[in-house]
């Protein structure tokens, strides 16, 4: 620019000042929110690898020396983390699976049709606290016999996975082109063979997207399993909350198990780190 | 060959033909959200504890709740708490949107790592929060010490626990406040602020009068989401107070738990369930409404 070029040296060093100011108040700004973040999961960290003298010693102490695996063997043999890991597995896995059957041809069809009325459905069911399900199926599951059971988790579950995986792939069908399909209807395929070997093959990308965010939304959730869930069939987060606050007070453990919890949503959400918002804005229902 | 230019029999047809792809999930639906949604209107009008016989009552539930000390309060205190879970991830999610708008080294890993707490299992990080909370051996407190400040009850004073739980609920949300509103700053035009740079706006000029009405539609967005998600808050205070200390962070969420599941007192629920639907969605309307009769755009 002409008016650095020609100004005084002294004059040119406070605009190079300024301009290095501003660039370290952005980093300072940058690192002021972000830190709450990493600072969490960091300390979530730091409490699972001590011992249980330096978990609680004030001033606490932050970096663990020498690290220890101890909580994570501990949780492991003396709760049977890796049962309640299987039952989550089991329940999260089965009700998404269940929901990519009935919800991959139901987004299929909505989106064929222009049947939109059927996702403002999806959205009241977002804003019902999940409690109005629990309280029916919990009676119904009362009189049949199947409360305390995985089947009755699996069927309980599907209420967060269905509406998700239906207006993903609502979604998804919606931005594919119908020409091909169009094309194998009048080469004689009916609307079902379209479907299956045109259609669903190419909406693999959308199909992953819709899994791994039923998935996750069913993983986190505590309140399903909290109410329905017997000693031996809890699902993960109702395990770490009852297990490791009522029945002992350690935090090393209860870190580590925290960890063990959040660590495979955290992995899948770097997957899908770009499709995110979809899922979180318009999704299933969740928390309470 | 497009839908529009065909016979009508035979879109007709071909309506008819991927109906039959809706009906199994239309079956699910009907079985885990439909069915629950009309048992609880139904349910709300008899007196029924589970395990014994049911009487109708007619509104009586209704009518106990509006005379419910207990409820009334709950109600009270959902909307202070819901008041600060979206004001203030909105402000925080605006600025940290603002601040990942721009270019900078690592700004990809960077938002990664601000998004995580969005996605982390609820239970799981309300531990670490209880934990920080403890008022001896607590991580917060020694963090006030360091500046200067007296240590703080957090979750254990009936005054402090509700912001509190705010604190948790912002670290958790606001990364999905920055991501609506990112999209929305990602949208603009440029021209507006060229040429009002050429007038010779200020920084501040420019978000108040160009970025900020231009992004209003996606803040609504996210307080519609926020408000509904605050109301409806449950994992986290759950696993932090239970409710307590005594009654002092009961939300409706936490009172209709216990009505439910722990005294069973299922037609008195089903009535708390039904006021509280009505809540969420008239809020959720009202700030609809209020941006059709403000058009800030």
């Amino acid at each position: 620019m002409d008016v650095t070029a020609t100004a005084p040296p002294r004059r040119r060093t406070r605009w190079r000042f300024r301009r290095w100011l501003r660039k370290a108040a952005f980093a300072f700004s940058v690192a002021v929110i972000v830190s709450p973040a990493i600072l969490v999961f960091l300390w979530m960290l730091s409490l699972s690898l001590k011992n249980e003298i330096d978990n609680i010693a004030y001033p606490p102490v932050f970096i663990p020396s020498p690290p220890t695996f101890a909580n994570f063997v501990a949780v492991f043999e003396q709760n049977s983390i890796g049962r309640y890991f299987w039952n989550s597995v089991v329940v999260s896995g089965g009700a998404t699976l269940i929901a990519l059957l009935v919800g991959i041809p139901a987004g299929y069809g909505i989106a064929r049709t222009g049947a939109h009325r059927l996702t403002v459905l999806i959205l009241i069911a977002r804003m019902t606290p999940a409690l109005s399900y629990l309280i029916p199926l919990f009676a119904v599951f009362q009189f049949l016999h199947l409360n305390n059971t995985l089947t009755a988790l699996v069927i309980t579950h599907l209420v967060i996975t269905v509406p998700i995986i239906v207006y993903i792939m609502a979604g998804h069908f919606e931005t594919q082109p119908r020409e091909l399909e169009e094309a194998a209807q009048i080469d004689g395929a009916s609307a079902w063979g379209a479907f299956r070997y045109v259609a669903l093959p190419l909406a693999r990308p959308g199909i992953v997207v819709g899994f791994i965010l039923a998935f996750i939304f069913s993983w986190n959730n505590f309140i399903f399993g909290a109410v329905l869930a017997g000693r031996e069939t809890r699902t993960l987060p109702v395990a770490v909350y009852n297990v490791l606050t009522f029945e002992q007070l350690a935090w090393g453990p209860l870190a580590a198990a925290a960890i063990i919890v959040t660590l495979p949503v955290l992995l899948l959400t770097i997957v899908i780190q770009k499709e995110i918002l979809t899922g979180m804005t318009a999704g299933g229902v969740k928390g309470g | 060959m497009s839908a529009s230019r065909m016979p009508l029999g035979v879109v007709a047809r071909r309506q008819r033909s991927y109906f039959r792809f809706i009906v199994p999930a239309l079956i699910v639906v009907g079985a885990v959200i439909i069915f629950p949604w009309l048992f609880t209107v139904w349910m709300s009008a008899f007196d029924w504890k589970i395990g014994t016989e049911a009487h109708f009552v007619g509104l009586d539930n209704y009518t106990g709740l509006i005379h419910n000390q207990r409820f009334l309060e709950a109600v009270a205190r959902t909307f202070y708490f819901t008041a600060l879970a979206v004001v203030a991830p909105l402000i925080l999610g605006t600025i940290a949107a603002l601040i990942f708008h721009r270019q900078f080294p690592f700004r990809g890993i960077l938002r990664g790592v601000f998004i995580m707490p969005m996605m982390a299992t609820p239970v799981a990080v309300a531990l670490v929060w209880t934990m920080m909370f403890h008022p001896q051996q607590g991580v917060l407190n020694y963090l006030l010490s360091l500046v200067g400040l007296p240590p703080s009850l957090w979750v254990y004073s009936p005054q402090w626990v509700i912001p509190s739980l705010v604190m948790v609920e912002v670290w958790h949300w606001t990364p999905l406040v920055m991501l609506i509103v990112l999209g929305g700053l990602a949208a603009l035009p440029t021209e507006p602020y060229e040429s009002a740079k050429l007038d010779g706006a200020s920084e501040w000029q420019l978000f108040r009068y160009i970025t900020l009405p231009l992004v209003a539609p996606f803040l609504l967005v996210a307080a519609v989401i926020r408000t509904i998600d605050a109301l409806k808050a449950f994992d986290t205070i759950y696993v932090i107070t239970s409710g307590g200390p005594g009654t002092a962070s009961e939300t409706i969420n936490l009172y209709l738990y216990l009505q439910a599941f722990a005294f069973y007192n299922i037609g008195n629920a089903s009535a708390v369930v039904v006021i509280f639907f009505i809540i969420v969605m008239a809020l959720a309307l009202l700030l609809l409404y209020v941006r059709q009769r403000t058009q800030w755009t």
